[in-house]
């Protein structure tokens, strides 16, 4: 592999210097570094941050290839600045066994452009019954740490209290999407004013708090580590702010639509702004707004959820829930948070790579920008503004809410252990 | 004089007091089309009105089938019921359908709210969407019928208005009942008022939706209290999937304390009249000898559904279309 | 279509005045008498909105002359307008046919101007929807020419030869506060 010069280039929004990479990973910072035989790209100032890592994607592969495949959906996550990727359970069938997650994880392998890392069913089929095998799935060659039933709320609290209690024999953790199944049946979107006005079946905030309250205190009861999925209200991100502060193990994530979209979009009757947990009010948003600022949520996760067009192009009620997102996170991110002032470089580098690549275990991603790290990086323009269009998107799906936005920030490059996987200048070869 | 109707009739919140009028006061003119021993007018000759019911409702359909053929249009009824959640045709390919068969007009029933926005806003196809009641969101044709009934029955109590024509101004409407659900309810809500009634809703907490800050009514859980002040009350209809859904105890203690008896009506003032959008579950939302009494204005409801209904399709298909506001393109 | 150069209301000159006016409407109702022997089996429609006044017109002078009650009503022609999806959807004006009915009777249509025919055309078709009457006569105030259809006036109170290109607008106190055709070219 031949070498890269990154020249130009500001390490977290820092002072200008060039990066020499090497053999996979961060040979040299300086200034002016010789460049004999090294393949050169000019970031003219771009923002140097490390690999971004998604918590909560969805790859659709094994089951619902029409919509994405590991191949389609890495692609995209190599185009939004990903080096890795957590893989949720919800295929079809399964990943509630040793089986499927390293069949998923191969094929992140095999095709190269982003670490994919299954994320384990709870439960097995996520039917919230028996416990799947965790420890096996823990053991195999996919190494297994993130359970989720993602899509279904552990609702039963005796096995989320054994969930939780199981996974501490290899430090594994459980990311709850917290949504009470009898407060929710039928819902459609955000319970309020806009609901009540447009016949939705209204998704009310108690749902996702009132889970979200539980298992803090069976997290705090059993001393283990609990991660929230998706947190979207006000209410839910005082609970994790309280929690926190009595020292309970808790982590939570916030998707780029709920830091930047509201329920008043559900006024089109467009399934593209159809998502679960749904979009909540403009207080919400302004609540993880802060939330993740201050750091009581800790990661964006994007909730990538590819879905085939004729699962949005039909009435809201019957279209599926969920947004595309790998490609569009880190602008909205930008948008809603730096643009704002409420984060700077760091702290973008913070909860988009170091600590999603914590609380999901992974040594070799979220590292420094320092000489011998491995050069998981991605290089981002901030002053470049791009207009999104579905059909020119990396991912086999089209159902992006930000369809049609010009958005701040764009990534230039992407490096998988010095590795190209994407660049917006050049073709990439496999 | 140019209609004020957009391309589309989706929501009552659409309609301005103009608009809202202008179909009123076309439907009056039309009302006496019924009393003409041709029923017929030439008006809408050579245009397609589809009825697109992906929901049983022999009342609402027959009403604008009468309504279309009075005006000379061809109708077409595509009864789709159960086709579009289940492994039938998508809502998509049935608009692509009625696009190629030159529909000018598609009236839509589903069961799903904001089937009919979907259906006018997606770029499926190009004709006027007429929302004939979607889910538990709107049902505007109806809400514009109970307008004509009350304009009709009450013209004595209305305040008079400066304009040429009358509204609803100074009128008292309560609408009792699983409010909820109801497409009635909401679409009343917003005409009534842009008409100038004041409308108070009654249900149980159950069924009184939440943050409704932004309608204009009063709400109350006391039908006994809302009675005595008003001068029309339109009892909505209690769906069977409610009594099972744990809204409220049981259908007898619904009708004790929400429904319209002979008893309740009587603390009603003299003139004021008795609503229902039909079908009633009589002995349960309302007592039979009530919907049967010279109060109940039921059957001049329905009588006056394919006047406003004429009038609707008219000022949206009656016209050239560039002058059918934004929508129409 | 070229522009027309504006012009002030002023460059319309009066054809009739109150007095023609007048004058015109009582020998319509004299002609209506001598061509119908009588009164008897009238009715009067007149087409909004200028048409109805001029019926109540006619129906006061005919009353003078013969003694006797003409019913009087009006009748809406726009649903039945052949042009209808060349304009956008207009208001409905007020149909009302008078108590006796049309059928058997010899219903006198009124109206301001006759010009194309094609009023009169939907006229006699929202006539046939409402009944069928013995015969159907036309009253016209003005004759400006111009038919484009087979149709002809029985009673005209004025013939004015016009161009295409000119207006003709009838005013009278019941609707305009004066009694006055005027001819000219509308302003664009």
């Amino acid at each position: 592999m031949s070498a890269i010069v990154l020249k130009n280039v500001r390490p977290l929004g820092g002072a200008n210097v060039d990066v020499l990479i090497d053999n996979g990973v961060i040979a040299a910072i300086g200034e002016d570094l010789p460049v004999d035989q090294a393949h050169i790209v000019d970031g003219k100032g771009a923002v140097l941050l490390p690999g971004f890592v998604d918590l909560h994607t969805h790859l659709r592969e094994p089951g619902r290839e029409d919509a994405e495949t590991v191949e389609t959906g890495t692609a995209a996550a190599a185009r939004g600045g990903f080096t890795a990727v957590f893989a949720m359970a919800n295929s079809t069938p399964v990943a509630d066994s040793a089986a499927v997650v390293e069949q998923v994880w191969r094929l992140g392998r095999e095709i190269g452009l982003c670490d994919v890392h299954p994320v384990g069913a709870v439960s097995v089929g996520l039917r919230g019954e028996q416990l799947a095998e965790l420890g096996t799935m823990a053991d195999s060659a996919a190494r297994v740490r993130v359970f989720s039933d993602d899509g279904h709320c552990v609702s039963d609290a005796l096995l989320m209290r054994r969930a939780l209690e199981y996974v501490k024999a290899f430090d594994g953790v459980i990311a709850q999407h917290a949504q009470e199944p009898a407060l929710t049946a039928g819902a459609d979107m955000n319970e309020g004013e806009v609901s009540s006005q447009l016949g939705l079946r209204g998704w009310p905030r108690v749902a996702e708090e009132s889970i979200i309250a539980r298992d803090i205190m069976l997290a705090e009861y059993v001393d283990s580590r609990l991660h929230l999925c998706h947190v979207s209200t006000a209410g839910s991100v005082e609970l994790v702010r309280q929690a926190k502060a009595r020292g309970v193990k808790v982590t939570a994530e916030v998707t780029p639509h709920h830091l930047s979209l509201t329920d008043e979009l559900a006024r089109t009757y467009d399934p593209a702004f159809k998502v679960n947990p749904p979009l909540r009010t403009s207080a919400d948003v302004e609540a993880v707004r802060a939330g993740l600022a201050d750091g009581t949520l800790d990661v964006v996760g994007t909730d990538h959820a590819p879905h085939a067009d004729q699962d949005k192009d039909c009435e809201w009620g019957c279209a599926s829930f969920g947004m595309l997102g790998l490609q569009t996170a880190l602008s909205v991110v930008v948008d809603a948070m730096v643009s704002t002032g409420a984060l700077d470089w760091a702290g973008v580098a913070d909860r988009m790579s170091i600590r999603p690549a914590q609380i999901g275990q992974l040594t070799d991603q979220g590292r420094p920008i320092e000489v011998g790290e491995p050069a998981n990086l991605v290089l981002v323009d901030p002053a470049a503004t791009w207009v999104v269009d579905p059909e020119e998107l990396g991912s086999k799906s089209h159902n992006s809410p930000f369809a049609g936005h010009t958005l701040p920030a764009q990534v230039v490059l992407t490096l998988l252990r010095g590795k190209m996987t994407y660049s917006l200048q050049e073709k990439v070869a496999r | 004089m140019n209609t004020h109707m957009k391309a589309h009739l989706l929501s009552t919140t659409d309609l301005d007091r103009e608009a809202a009028l202008q179909i009123l006061d076309t439907a009056e003119e039309l009302a006496r089309v019924s009393d003409m021993p041709i029923k017929k007018m030439p008006t809408l000759r050579g245009r397609t009105v589809v009825n697109l019911f992906f929901e049983d409702s022999t009342r609402t359909r027959i009403s604008f089938e009468a309504a279309a053929k009075r005006l000379s249009a061809d109708v077409i009824n595509f009864s789709a019921k159960g086709s579009s959640v289940s492994k039938g045709e998508s809502l998509k390919d049935t608009a692509l359908t009625l696009a190629a068969m030159g529909a000018d007009a598609v009236v839509i029933r589903h069961s799903m709210s904001g089937a009919p926005h979907r259906l006018a806003h997606a770029d499926w196809m190009d004709a006027h969407v007429i929302n004939a009641g979607d889910g538990t969101h709107e049902h505007p044709t109806q809400a514009l019928l109970d307008a004509f009934t009350l304009r009709q029955h009450l013209g004595d109590h209305i305040t008079a208005s400066a304009e040429g024509s009358t509204g609803l101004d100074g009128l008292h409407v309560a609408i009792v009942g699983d409010v909820l659900h109801s497409r009635v309810a909401r679409s009343n809500v917003h005409l009534l008022n842009t008409l100038g009634a004041k409308v108070t809703v009654v249900a149980p907490p159950t069924l009184m939706p939440l943050h409704t800050d932004n309608w204009p009514c009063e709400g109350s859980y006391s039908l006994d209290e809302v009675l005595p002040n008003v001068d029309a009350v339109m009892m909505l209809r209690v769906q069977h999937e409610r009594m099972d859904g744990g809204f409220f105890p049981s259908a007898r203690e619904y009708s004790q304390r929400y429904g319209l008896t002979v008893q309740r009506a009587a603390t009603m003032p003299d003139h004021a009249i008795v609503m229902h959008p039909g079908p009633m579950n009589r002995g349960l939302e309302i007592e039979s000898r009530v919907a049967d009494s010279p109060r109940s204005v039921i059957v001049d409801q329905v009588r006056n559904g394919v006047s406003v209904r004429m009038a609707v399709l008219y000022l949206l298909l009656g016209g050239s279309e560039s002058a059918l506001g934004d929508g129409a393109a | 279509m070229t522009a027309v150069p504006a012009r002030p209301a002023d460059s319309f000159r009066e054809v009739l005045d109150a007095s023609d006016i007048s004058r015109a409407l009582t020998r319509i109702a004299h002609e209506i008498v001598e061509r119908n022997k009588g009164c008897d089996h009238l009715v009067l429609l007149g087409i909004p909105s200028r048409g109805v006044p001029l019926a109540r017109r006619i129906a006061a002078k005919l009353s003078e002359i013969d003694n006797s009650h003409v019913p009087v009503g009006s009748i809406d022609i726009t649903m039945y307008r052949d042009d209808l999806r060349l304009k956008p959807a207009r208001a409905l004006a007020h149909t009302e046919v008078p108590p006796e009915g049309i059928d058997g009777r010899v219903v006198i249509l009124v109206d301001d101007v006759l010009f194309s025919g094609r009023t009169i055309r939907a006229a006699m078709d929202a006539v046939s929807d409402l009944g069928r009457p013995q015969a159907i006569q036309l009253a016209t105030l003005v004759d400006r020419g111009h038919r484009e259809l087979p149709i002809r006036a029985d009673y005209v109170g004025k013939n004015l030869p016009t161009a295409q290109s000119e207006a003709v607008h009838v005013k009278l106190t019941e609707i305009d506060e004066q009694d006055s055709v005027v001819l000219g070219v509308d302003a664009q």
